[in-house]
């Protein structure tokens, strides 16, 4: 299998839907001459043509209002946002538009929307660029969040997203991009709600997203060499959660750690918490913790900022209070 | 004054510091990329060049008391306000010292004592903010006046128009400076804009537009007096296009290579500094070698901000949790 980067994975994902499916086009800012931000559309334009690929004024209101309503009258967009932070402008259009309409309207449209959207810290953007807001999508019923870790992954569940006849938040890491991971030669998708257990183990049961997945891998590791096993759940998306895996790796291991990039309160993990107790309470040996992101907007500083987001040491630590 | 256009005749010393503060932003902004991929700073570092008439222009024509808010391409502009380039240097490094007290960094620099209201960096954002600080002039019936920039990229957001209406409908004192540099990141004006001339889109809310060559800093001071003096006196808001250019990428990620050597080249040539400088010295307002004792003076102050940065502690790391909330 090739090696390739999340970003090139991205790529091929929308490459091939858009060559696959005349309906779905892509729309932003600066995706198509200047092939994107973080460079995800990268051939797109030559390819598919301004029809298809469209560059919009900086307006995400707009942007996804549009695409929301191209989606109820046919065709399939992918609305890009050039950071998650952007989203928030847009979240009238998201939450009272797109996320509802199916429901509202008794189920006679669809809203068949993917919204892309870069986030996490970890750049020294501060307060008004760098914040991961999973869990405010995960909030609202009627949105699917799918959050990608690696290159695999990205493919096939953002080619899964642009079928999907949800809206959908497909969250990107910003550090994530570049990160190399084998990719699958030839066509396939992911299903959008089903966990991957990236690392089995005996002991705890490590339950992650994104970069965080990296982190609990690495926390893993550290572990091992004191004889602790620990399983590494990414859980790949928020809305559905798959909690048949979930349960079933907390009903091996008996424990258990959420590890979130963002504030903790309010976050997912509590959810987690919640909804672990209540179908396994049975089965845990120690309360489920949880690590998160400190409860402050982003400082610039760099080294404030790497105290504001968990790292592998507080996994650890949280680990072995539980055990 | 009304019906006549006045012309302000300018002191020789007013233009010295008019020059000096475009010099002081343009050595500023030029020291920076070396110092960021030396890693002295991190995030964007979106930079001025090449703009410096606007904000040196909009500085001159407001009061001390005056207030001023921006985007995040606002260096040049809490320098123009009269802010120390050693805290602003020190916000760059993220710095305790810093005006944000490294809280911010470049996109976020504040400066309460100077009512420099910060800088923003969602596109549009700080419109209304600036329609608020005006609805607190009104409200406490005092006569300061509130100048906010922002790109032209701002004017297709939704809240622009928004903040237009409410300025116009609640007649508040805010002149809104658009600096049209032509771009927003890769997107020209053109391809982003139904509207090319962007002055006109305060029409809609019978708010007067009106352009200015954002290369010449006494035609901004000039429009942006009048602008100001119409505020202050309760004539509502003015909008204000200057047309400039930012003589490199959009931040320092980017090459820019969107543009094309010779759009860059006609426009250096119109490069705010040394065609002030040698205006001045024509019309015998000053020497070569006072201009050129200025260029070395404000080489010195950046090299002085550069080491003031460098000495300055790092936040302590309590400071993580610090400004969350008020004390109590
Ligand atoms: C709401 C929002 N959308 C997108 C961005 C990303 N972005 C940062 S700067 C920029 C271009 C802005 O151009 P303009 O307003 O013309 O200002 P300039 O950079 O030219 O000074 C964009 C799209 C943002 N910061 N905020």
């Amino acid at each position: 299998m090739p090696e390739i980067t999340c970003r090139e994975a991205l790529n091929q994902a929308i490459r091939e839907e858009m060559e696959r499916d005349p309906a779905v086009f892509i729309l932003g800012e600066d995706v198509g001459l200047y092939e994107g931000s973080f460079k995800v559309t990268r051939g797109l334009l030559a390819k598919f043509g301004d029809k298809r690929v469209v560059d919009t004024p900086i307006a995400e209101a707009g942007i996804v209002g549009l695409a929301c309503g191209a989606a109820m009258a046919g065709l399939r967009p992918i609305a890009e946002l050039m950071t998650v932070n952007f989203a928030i402008v847009a979240m009238d259009q998201i939450m009272n538009s797109a996320a509802v309409a199916r429901y509202m309207f008794g189920g006679q449209c669809s809203v068949p929307l993917v919204i892309r959207a870069p986030g996490g810290a970890g750049h020294q953007l501060g307060a008004q660029h760098s914040h991961t807001l999973d869990a405010l999508f995960m909030h609202c019923p009627g949105l699917r969040v799918v959050i990608p870790s690696i290159p695999a992954d990205a493919k096939g569940l953002l080619k899964s997203a642009i079928r999907s006849d949800d809206p959908v938040m497909f969250l990107e890491h910003e550090g994530l991009y570049a990160t190399k991971g084998e990719v699958p030669d030839g066509e396939y998708t992911i299903p959008l709600g089903v966990a991957d257990v990236k690392r089995q183990g005996k002991d705890v049961t490590l339950l992650a997203v994104s970069r965080m997945v990296y982190v609990c891998l690495e926390a893993a590791e550290l572990l091992a060499r004191d004889g602790i096993e620990a399983e590494v759940v990414d859980l790949r998306a928020l809305n559905p959660i798959d909690m048949p895996t979930v349960l079933a790796s907390v009903r091996k291991t008996h424990r258990a750690v959420t590890v979130e990039e963002s504030w903790l309160t309010g976050g997912w993990g509590g959810e987690l918490v919640a909804r672990i107790v209540a179908a396994a309470f049975d089965d845990l040996d120690a309360p489920v913790l949880r690590v998160g992101g400190a409860d402050v907007p982003m400082p610039y500083n760099k080294a404030l900022e790497k105290a504001a987001i968990p790292d592998v040491a507080q996994v650890v630590a949280r680990v072995r209070e539980i055990l | 004054m009304k019906g006549k256009k006045e012309r302000t005749l300018l002191e020789p010393r007013e233009l010295l510091a008019m020059y000096r503060d475009m010099v002081r932003i343009r050595e500023f902004e030029e020291a920076c990329p070396k110092l960021y991929s030396q890693g002295k700073m991190g995030g964007f570092l979106h930079l001025y060049s090449g703009q410096e008439a606007v904000g040196v222009g909009v500085a001159h024509a407001m009061h001390q008391e005056d207030y001023m808010i921006a985007a995040y391409r606002e260096h040049g502009l809490i320098l123009a306000k009269g802010t120390p380039p050693d805290v602003v240097m020190a916000e760059l490094f993220g710095k305790a010292t810093g005006v944000s007290k490294g809280k911010g960094g470049s996109m976020h620099m504040f400066d309460a004592e100077r009512r420099f209201m910060g800088g923003y960096g969602i596109v549009g954002g700080h419109l209304p903010l600036a329609v608020g600080i005006g609805f607190a002039i009104l409200y406490r019936e005092s006569d300061e006046v509130v100048v906010c920039l922002f790109g032209d990229g701002a004017t297709n957001q939704g809240v622009f128009h928004e903040a237009m209406n409410m300025a116009a409908l609640y007649q508040v004192p805010v002149v809104f400076v658009c600096e049209n540099n032509g771009y927003g990141i890769g997107t020209s004006v053109a391809r982003a804009s139904a509207v090319e001339q962007l002055y006109k889109k305060s029409c809609a809310y019978e708010t007067p537009g009106v352009k200015v060559d954002g290369m010449d800093v006494l035609a901004v001071y000039e429009t942006v007096r009048q602008a100001v003096q119409r505020a202050r006196e309760g004539g509502g808001p003015t909008y204000v296009e200057a047309i400039t250019y930012r003589f490199r990428g959009h931040s320092i990620s980017d090459p820019g290579t969107y543009r094309s050597e010779q759009e860059k080249k006609i426009w250096q040539e119109r490069d705010p500094i040394p065609n002030f400088a040698e205006r001045l010295i024509a019309e015998g307002r000053a020497s070569r070698e006072q201009l050129d004792q200025i260029d070395a003076e404000e080489k010195q102050r950046i090299e002085a901000a550069i080491r003031f940065a460098e000495e300055s502690p790092e936040p302590a790391a309590e400071e993580l949790w610090t400004d969350v909330y008020a004390k109590f």
